[in-house]
């Protein structure tokens, strides 16, 4: 790259600042390798799904504020997930549709955010990455980002890139895990079906290895795993592209 | 029906548990699914036609008062009548009036959804008229005495021995006990052999609509067995029972969303038969009925006009919502407690009856959005259930709990030193306790998760405190 390094600004989201940091700093590695300089605002918490999505308007709006503010003149933001991405790049401005002001300053960030994967793949055109990780793998589209915002074909164009990682299409990979944000725990049963309806077919495929680009649906699969006493493991796609692969995966003890 | 929707989560774990269900249920993805994408993916204007299917119902529902009155005018002219029915018990009335003006005994019926929204078999029946239901699906769950669990499929909870079961029983003595019902062949047969006679004994037939036309005075059925011709055609008088909502201005605009409903239902090009009715039979028609009588349902569709949900009248009932719904695969259409079940009974049940009584079903989505993606009217399924998630939150409906612990969460995500603070300590906490086994088979409020799964165990401090310590760029 010629040009001047790009800002990018890290929405950490908050699943992988308090689960696993370790996404976070693949995503980092990741956007430095495609050439941005990368700044993590402190003032970020939560993107304000559960608000959102749980009918409570008013405190959405107030995170959503609160987000737009801390991201304000980067060249790019960026998220570790299609779900965080999806909301402040598909729903903030509709959040603020009755104020103006706001809703502008809610399409200039909606129009510089984007997921990680397709971030790198359709915006800064990243190809070879020069990793190696033997594994055979299968692939989950997580919901908001294959809907939302059109992820399906950049993880797998980077996938094939590494090096002794086989690929096995997930039959129902469009199909919902069951994690849905609150609704895990508001309908457990329900969620519970749709989770062994996923490690099911996952199971099927004879992978070893499961990725998907939303640590949501990653820890929903890799606790139903964990908890039917399967040995697949789970991962952050980014933290395979990254390299960084070598700590223990999704609910896995210390090796 | 009596509505069962508020014992949402009781009805789930009664489903859950069905082997016969849930067997059932695992053959949509391999059926409605792939034949549906199929079809789309064999006619490349398909997601045009989608785009022109909601333009077409959005101008009408803009212009419903001037739509309706022209259809009306159309029926009184090829000969009809017209029905204004606010209430299901108005309309309900009325066809009673009807059948009782011919002293009926037998009425045949093609499927509706709006008879089973206002109730109408169980009605006729307590006013000693039978009703007959001629689909095959809805003929297996009237003997079942079950509400249909699918807007297009109402049978669709069933397995085959099941259907068997029900035919024993109900056609004992009218064939030989040692047949074979074995194949699906056989089951149809049978009801074929059945149902022939009641067609020819009815003095009324009933059917629903997909569709009226106002230039034309037209209504439109869409079925793949011919049921409904025979409904609507063998006895003295036919009477179509319709929502406001099913009126589109032209034939033209018919044959437009007619190329995306079997699509999107079945998966089919076309159904096997659309059949258009004007009117009763007139001098020199070989056959039809001597009345032809549209009864049109309100119920409380006029007032959603104009508010919030207003988008989920564009519906032309295709099904594929719940199709396409992982909960509604998971748990099938009694769990959802009314009429409509899956995304679109999600939005229905709680504009019809009110959030006390369907408060769940628009909760009880993960918001997947699939439902969205497949709907040939593109109703905003997403924008609306949330619409109803905001109304229960803002008027406390929802759980004490569920909102005591959001508000928590809220306050502490809308203060970000705090924040990083707390969950500093949190995550450290939990990570040390977990460091064996890198998750939890059990945690205290942690139920709902641990229940079914294990929850993995934080790697420890979080990303913000690391970041910080490193050094590495903020502001």
């Amino acid at each position: 790259m010629s040009e001047a390094r790009p800002e990018a600004g890290l929405f950490v989201t908050c699943l992988v600042d308090l689960f696993r940091p370790s996404v976070g700093f693949a995503a980092v590695a990741l956007l430095e390798q495609a050439g941005c300089a990368v700044t993590v605002p402190r003032n970020q918490t939560c993107c304000g799904q559960p608000a959102y999505n749980g009918g409570d308007r008013t405190n959405a709006k107030a995170i959503a504020k609160q987000v737009i503010e801390a991201f304000e003149s980067f060249d790019y933001v960026v998220a570790p997930s299609g779900s965080c991405a999806g909301m402040i790049a598909k729903h903030y401005p509709q959040l603020f549709a009755d104020d103006p002001a706001m809703a502008a300053r809610a399409r200039d960030l909606a129009g510089r955010t984007h997921e990680l994967i397709s971030f790198l793949v359709d915006i800064r055109d990243m190809r070879g990455l020069g990793v190696k990780f033997d594994a055979t793998a299968t692939y989950h589209d997580s919901c908001s980002g294959l809907r939302e915002l059109n992820v399906k074909a950049q993880p797998r164009a980077l996938i094939e890139q590494i090096e002794g990682l086989r690929l096995v299409e997930l039959p129902g990979a469009e199909l919902c895990c069951g994690f849905g944000g609150a609704f895990c725990v508001k309908y457990p049963e329900i969620s519970n079906r749709m989770a062994a309806n996923k490690t099911r077919d996952i199971a099927g495929t004879g992978a070893d290895l499961v990725l998907a680009g939303d640590l949501g649906c990653l820890m929903n699969i890799a606790g139903k795993l964990a908890r039917e006493g399967s040995s697949i493991r789970v991962r952050h796609i980014a933290e395979v592209l990254a390299g960084t692969a070598d700590q223990p995966a999704i609910g896995e003890g210390p090796r | 029906m009596e509505p069962t929707s508020r014992k949402f989560n009781a009805n789930v774990r009664v489903a859950l548990a069905n082997d016969a269900l849930q067997s059932a249920l695992g053959k949509i993805e391999s059926g409605f699914v792939v034949n549906r994408a199929n079809a789309a993916a064999r006619l490349p204007e398909f997601d045009a036609l989608r785009d022109q299917a909601r333009d077409i119902k959005d101008h009408t529902l803009d212009n419903l008062d001037f739509y309706l009155e022209a259809f009306e005018s159309r029926v009184h002219e090829s000969g009809g009548h017209v029905h204004w029915a606010s209430s299901a018990a108005d309309a309900r009335r009325a066809i009673l009036d009807i059948c009782r003006s011919v002293d009926a005994k037998i009425v045949t019926k093609g499927k509706s959804m709006i008879a089973e929204e206002i109730g109408l078999n169980e009605y006729l029946e307590k006013n000693n008229i039978e009703p007959v239901e001629t689909d095959l699906g809805e003929y297996i769950i009237q003997l079942r005495k079950e509400p249909p669990s699918h807007i297009i499929a109402p049978a669709i909870h069933l397995v085959k021995e099941q259907v068997e079961d029900a035919f024993r029983s109900a056609h004992e003595g009218m064939f030989d006990p040692g047949r074979s019902l074995e194949e699906p062949r056989a089951l149809l047969e049978e009801a074929r052999a059945v149902l022939r006679q009641r067609f020819l004994d009815a003095d009324v037939g009933i059917t629903g609509a997909n569709f009226l036309i106002a230039a034309t005075g037209s209504t439109v059925i869409v079925t793949n067995e011919g049921n409904g011709d025979l409904t609507q055609t063998l006895p003295t008088i036919h009477i179509v029972v319709a929502s406001l909502e099913k009126v589109v201005p032209t034939l033209e605009d018919a044959s437009t969303i007619l190329r995306v409903l079997a699509r999107s239902a079945t998966g089919q090009e076309y159904s096997s038969y659309t059949t258009f009715s004007n009117g009763p039979r007139r001098n020199g028609d070989p056959d039809g009925p001597e009345q032809f009588h549209v009864v049109l349902l309100d119920n409380g569709r006029s007032d959603l006009l104009g508010g919030p949900v207003r988008d989920v009248l564009r519906c032309i009932r295709c099904g594929a919502c719940m199709n396409h719904c992982p909960v509604y695969g998971a748990v099938g259409g009694h769990s959802y407690g009314w009429v409509y079940p899956g995304p679109i009974g999600a939005v229905l049940t709680p504009s019809f009856l009110g959030l006390d009584e369907g408060r769940h079903l628009p909760n009880a989505s993960t918001f997947c959005g699939r439902c969205e993606s497949v709907c040939p009217v593109r109703i905003p399924l997403l924008s609306l259930m949330r619409h109803y998630r905001e109304q229960s939150f803002e008027e406390k409906i929802s759980p004490p709990a569920e909102r005591t612990g959001l508000g928590v969460w809220a306050f502490f995500a809308r203060h970000p030193a705090l924040y990083r603070f707390t969950t500093g300590l949190a995550m450290r906490a939990l990570a040390w306790a977990g460091r064996k086994q890198g998750r939890f088979s059990t945690l205290p409020f942690a139920g709902g998760w641990t229940a079914h799964r294990d929850l993995p165990a934080p790697q420890g401090d979080t990303f913000q405190r690391q970041w910080s310590a490193r050094g590495g760029r903020q502001r």
